[in-house]
């Protein structure tokens, strides 16, 4: 092949590669910006080397930047269309994807997003200040702000073609689960991984579309003398919008359009990490999952009830009380979903005496992150506590911790567990020892503070705590020490990444090789056929005959039986224990 | 006709569909009788078996309609807009509720132009089934001629042509409108008008672009599966947009 | 989710409270957290456990380790989301008394303005058109409309201590939010809307307005004073700002 043809490949597993790099970049220049944020909130006067003294617009579009990248570039691509490209065939015994080169179109349309959005810290005027949620009409007024003229528009575009992109990824990785599983592999031996997938891209499917919406809408209004988001009489910097006669937008209809599609999004990012993580517990545990089937239906019930709970974001933005009310009880509702997977995590990992690898490291590192910003959702889910608590840095610890965190650590999971499948070579262990616990002290070391500074009501998106006039300025400046703090925890957090990077390049050439299935999983992309470096032929007949994770001592003394291992006449005659009773 | 059959050139372009008609049994008929080898114990999705002469079209069908869907949910995004414009008011200066929503006058060609939408629905219809006649796919497979092919094509173009027809359509009634001072940026409602009509109008746009393809397809592509497969997709996305436009231009029409 | 505190540390820090409505939504969110912290130890110390004991692998029922405990989880955040209510319910559901002290409250780009409608008790027309900060007419107040005459606009908000206040919320430009967080209130102000919230401050001092919805470069600096202050004085700072307004 030549190298062009590499690089602009419809081999899923090239294609999941480089999703994971483009998500490898993003996630190291979205942590670069915050750290750039963090440093000027502490100490206003840094001035950032090659640039200079960072203003308060510059700080608004690091916010920016770093919000939609993180998000979007990392959150978004590397859990679902990264590693389902990678891992979903063969996991469920196909040979490909079920749309290559769509597969490749949308891969290209996410990476000319991240160039377009890139590019918008270049124009005229600088990146936009409006923030990952850009509510109108600051967004919608180029004159409201420095940064919000190309700025936005570049933003705007980067989005749009990121939904197309996303939304061609999830019909791919739908059709591929619903119509190329191979024989046996029926809906309830799906791994939970590919429930995970499954109803991320049901998701996406959804969501993006109406995100692509109003974007369009919000660009008539930039552009085209529209007003679907302006109000009547709106007067910003002494320009009164008349020209859109005297109809009223309303304001409002963003943040409804826009959180119909932000929710489901953050449930995007998470679910594949919920799946992966069942998934690997149970592995490294020698045990069934808990509870499967419960497993299954809570990934499609927290599916569906995301869809239904955006108007929290928005209790104290002009909804009606009323509406507040029913979104506050169907959003306490999904803390039932989530907290029965915690459980079934608990149930699995109990007396188990696991083995403690690398990738069984970060998948309790993520249930225990997952607690910990999950618990503080039913918090904010009350309106009468979010009314204090609306952005604050409280809100901000909830989903960094869930977010940043959790869904990080699934990520770091997911590589330390498939590296040896993609590579042959297992990534070195006490490497990733250390990367684990520096990574979960610098986490908590950073982010539960942040949930003190809420409690105290620093607000977000404040470019400085200091030099602020009034009683404000009294009340923030108290809060520089505790800032300090989390500004040198995230420093130290962002430095214990490096021992990551380190580990993965170094054991792309001398990681020790490792056998063809290292954690002795039973699902079925560790079959020795599908081992891009087993020695079977690629033709076998492949045949799934369980449902996976089945740990047991089978009568002919096998430790665990994979899905792919035929059934033999012992098994059925023998006595098997099990873990869990049958369901 | 020569007494010895020749076999289909593309069954000996083996190599580069390493997966058709190949669900991982190398295909070979599937050791499960029970499933069918689809995957599914015991039929539980109860319907057809995945295997089979259509399995690839499923596929592809499958995921036309995940990307309708995904388009449905723009539409209903832009449609839940204007019905939320429509009944906001604002209090001016005067404590006065007002409402300014003015309903945009439909030019009369729309109702030209549905019917035009309509019927183009209609020789796509006929072009859709032409592809699937029985009797002509065998002989088509075999290689005995292209009957299908032959009959699709007057009537792919004619949906072409209709399609066309609509475009100029709508385009002639945007001109109308402008001549009467009715602009994208008048009115609340005209911004809804133009909006509307215009996003239908791009997705049409699209679609015909599929149904071009599909044309060249039916000369140029080397396998009967795929030619149908141009076709059925592209159908079923016009119909798509044919049944959308008559929801929209119900709105339009009665919902201003 | 706070670390391992005393409640007295927590107490401390969040600001006092300084509103009627300001202990229960305290209480509230204590008792949120104190739950919070337990389920968080609870979960932390049932891994743990599960993670050093010897493995042992017994039939264990569905329904004591998933539904019995969701169910108990159910019971507890229907529990909260009940007093949640009810407290959102007793400030949001209905308006202000007829009685209340009527405050308007106007974010711009990047300050607050606050305008009282003086003894007619009925704030004056306002228009875009004739807003004008320069000349000393930031609303756009209109001189034509008879009501305007006795408007007042202070850059702080000063209220009188133990009296219901309807702050009616605008914006002229973007979306801002209007949030004081010792008197546990906030709402976004959002343009071509006017959102009324209504609180009664009950201690003396002076507290801090903040702006908490990004609006622009300015969103750090855009903050106000409130100064709560005994009726007497409250009357007193009334008359005088008045008589100063009227030429």
């Amino acid at each position: 092949m030549t190298a062009l043809r590499r690089i602009i490949s419809t081999d899923h597993r090239i294609i999941g590669i480089q999703y994971l790099l483009l998500a490898l970049t993003s996630v190291a220049i979205g942590t670069t910006l915050s750290l750039v944020m963090r440093i000027h909130l502490v100490w206003p006067n840094w001035r950032l080397p090659l640039y200079g003294p960072i203003l308060p617009e510059d700080y608004l579009a690091l916010v920016t930047i770093h919000g939609t990248i993180m998000l979007f570039f990392v959150l978004t691509t590397a859990p679902q269309a990264g590693f389902s490209n990678l891992v979903l065939p063969a996991q469920i015994g196909a040979r490909r994807m079920a749309f290559p080169a769509a597969n490749a179109a949308s891969f290209w349309l996410t990476a000319a997003a991240l160039v377009v959005l890139s590019s918008s810290t270049f124009v005229p005027g600088g990146a936009p200040i409006s923030g990952w949620t850009a509510y109108p009409p600051l967004s919608a007024v180029p004159s409201a702000g420095p940064g919000q003229g190309a700025g936005m528009d570049f933003w705007l575009a980067s989005l749009a073609l990121f939904a197309i992109a996303s939304t061609i990824s999830s019909i791919n990785t739908l059709v591929t689960i619903i119509r190329l599983r191979c024989e046996g592999m029926t809906w309830e031996r799906l791994p939970l991984t590919v429930w995970g997938w499954f109803t991320a891209a049901l998701l996406s499917v959804i969501a993006f579309s109406v995100l692509l919406a109003a974007i369009l809408l919000l660009f008539c209004d930039r552009h085209a003398g529209t007003s679907f988001f302006l109000p009547a009489g709106d007067l910003v910097n002494g320009v009164l919008h008349t020209v859109h006669g005297k109809g009223g937008g309303s304001p409002l209809l963003w943040l409804h359009l826009f959180w119909f599609f932000g929710h489901p999004e953050v449930y995007i990012a998470i679910l594949p990490g919920l799946g992966v993580t069942s998934m690997l517990l149970a592995n490294f545990s020698f045990r069934r999952v808990f509870a499967y089937r419960t497993m299954i239906v809570t990934t499609l019930m927290i599916g569906f009830l995301g869809i239904l709970l955006w108007g929290h974001h928005m209790f104290v933005a002009g909804l009606n009380p009323f509406a507040a009310s029913a979104f506050s009880i169907s959003t306490m509702a999904i803390a039932l979903p989530a907290s029965a997977k915690v459980l079934s995590w608990l149930a699995t990992t109990w007396r188990s005496r696991p083995s403690y690898k690398t990738p069984m490291l970060f998948s309790l590192g993520f249930v225990s992150l997952f607690i910990a910003g999950g618990l503080t959702g039913p918090i904010l889910a009350q309106p009468i506590l979010d009314e204090y608590l609306h952005n604050t840095f409280f809100v901000v610890a909830h989903f960094h911790l869930i977010m940043a965190m959790a869904a990080i650590f699934g990520l770091y999971a997911a590589t330390y567990y498939w590296f040896p499948l993609m590579t042959g070579r297992l990534m070195s262990e006490v490497l990733g020892r250390w990367h684990f616990w520096l990574t979960l002290i610098g986490a908590y070391a950073t982010f539960v503070p942040m949930h003190l500074a809420g409690l105290a009501g620093e607000p977000r998106h404040y470019a400085q705590l200091t030099g602020v006039p009034n009683a404000a300025g009294v009340m923030l400046a108290r809060l520089v020490p505790l800032n300090r703090f989390i500004t040198y925890s995230a420093l130290f957090l962002a430095t214990a990444q490096l021992l990551f990077l380190w580990n993965l390049a170094r054991s792309l050439r001398r990681g020790s090789p490792a056998s063809s299935n290292p954690w002795l999983a039973t699902t079925l992309e560790w079959h020795p056929a599908l081992n891009p470096f087993g020695q079977a032929a690629p033709d076998e007949p492949l045949a799934v005959h369980r449902s996976p994770c089945q740990y047991e001592i089978t009568p002919s003394g096998e430790l665990f039986l994979p899905q792919w291992a035929p059934d033999t006449l012992a098994d059925t005659t023998g006595e098997v224990t099990f873990d869990t009773k049958p369901e | 006709m020569p007494a010895i059959i020749t076999p289909n050139k593309t069954d000996q372009d083996r190599k580069r569909h390493l997966e058709d008609h190949d669900n991982g049994a190398g295909r070979r008929p599937p050791t499960d009788k029970r499933t069918g080898g689809g995957g599914d114990n015991d039929n539980w999705s109860g319907g057809p078996s995945r295997r089979g002469p259509h399995e690839r079209l499923n596929r592809y069908r499958m995921g036309i309609f995940f990307a309708l869907a995904s388009d449905l949910m723009f539409f209903v995004a832009i449609v839940s807009t204007f019905f939320v414009n429509q009944s906001t008011g604002h209090i001016d200066a005067y404590n006065h509720y007002i409402n300014d929503w003015f309903p945009t006058t439909i030019p009369p060609i729309l109702w030209l132009n549905t019917a035009v939408l309509l019927i183009s629905s209609a020789t796509m219809e006929f072009a859709r089934r032409t592809m699937f006649q029985e009797n002509d796919v065998m002989d088509e497979w075999l290689g005995l001629g292209k009957p299908i092919t032959r009959r699709a094509i007057p009537w792919l173009s004619a949906t072409i042509a209709l399609g066309l027809l609509f475009l100029a359509g709508q385009w002639t009634a945007w001109k109308q409108l402008a001549l009467q001072g009715v602009f994208f940026k008048t009115s609340q409602s005209s911004h809804f008008f133009y909006l509307i009509t215009g996003v239908h109008a791009f997705h049409l746009f699209l679609g015909i672009a599929g149904l071009i393809a599909a044309f060249v397809g039916l000369y140029v592509s080397r396998q009967l599966e795929n030619r149908q497969i141009l076709v059925d997709c592209a159908a079923w996305y016009w119909h798509t947009m044919g049944i959308l436009w008559i929801f929209l231009f119900t709105l339009l029409v009665f919902f201003q | 989710m706070p670390g391992l505190f005393a409640v007295t540390s927590l107490l401390s820090l969040l600001p006092a409270d300084a509103s009627a409505h300001g202990p229960a939504l305290d209480r509230q969110l204590l008792l949120s957290l104190w739950i919070v912290l337990a389920l968080f130890a609870l979960a932390h110390i049932i891994l743990l456990v599960g993670l050093v004991a010897r493995r042992h692998s017994a039939q264990r029922s569905i329904w004591h380790v998933e539904y019995v405990p969701l169910l108990a989880l159910a019971v507890l955040f229907a529990v909260l989301t009940i007093r949640a209510e009810r407290l959102w319910a007793a400030t949001r559901y209905t308006g202000a008394s007829l009685t209340a002290l009527q405050v308007e409250v106007t974010g711009v780009q990047f300050s607050w303005y606050f305008r009282y409608p003086g003894t007619d008790a009925t704030f004056g027309r306002t228009q875009p058109q004739l807003v004008a900060p320069g000349e000393g007419n930031p609303l756009g107040i209109d001189p034509a409309d008879p009501h305007s005459a006795d408007d007042m606009i202070s850059s702080q908000l000063v209220l009188p201590a133990g009296r219901e206040v309807d702050l009616a919320i605008r914006s002229q430009d973007v979306i801002h939010g209007f949030s004081v967080p010792e008197m546990r209130l906030k709402q976004n102000a959002v343009p071509g809307e006017t959102i009324h919230i209504h609180f009664t401050p009950t201690a003396t001092g002076t507290y801090a307005i903040l702006c908490t919805q990004v609006c622009g470069m300015g969103h750090y600096r855009m903050n106000a004073n409130l100064r709560v202050v005994t009726p007497p004085d409250f009357d007193h700072w009334l008359a005088q700002r008045e008589k100063a307004a009227q030429p």
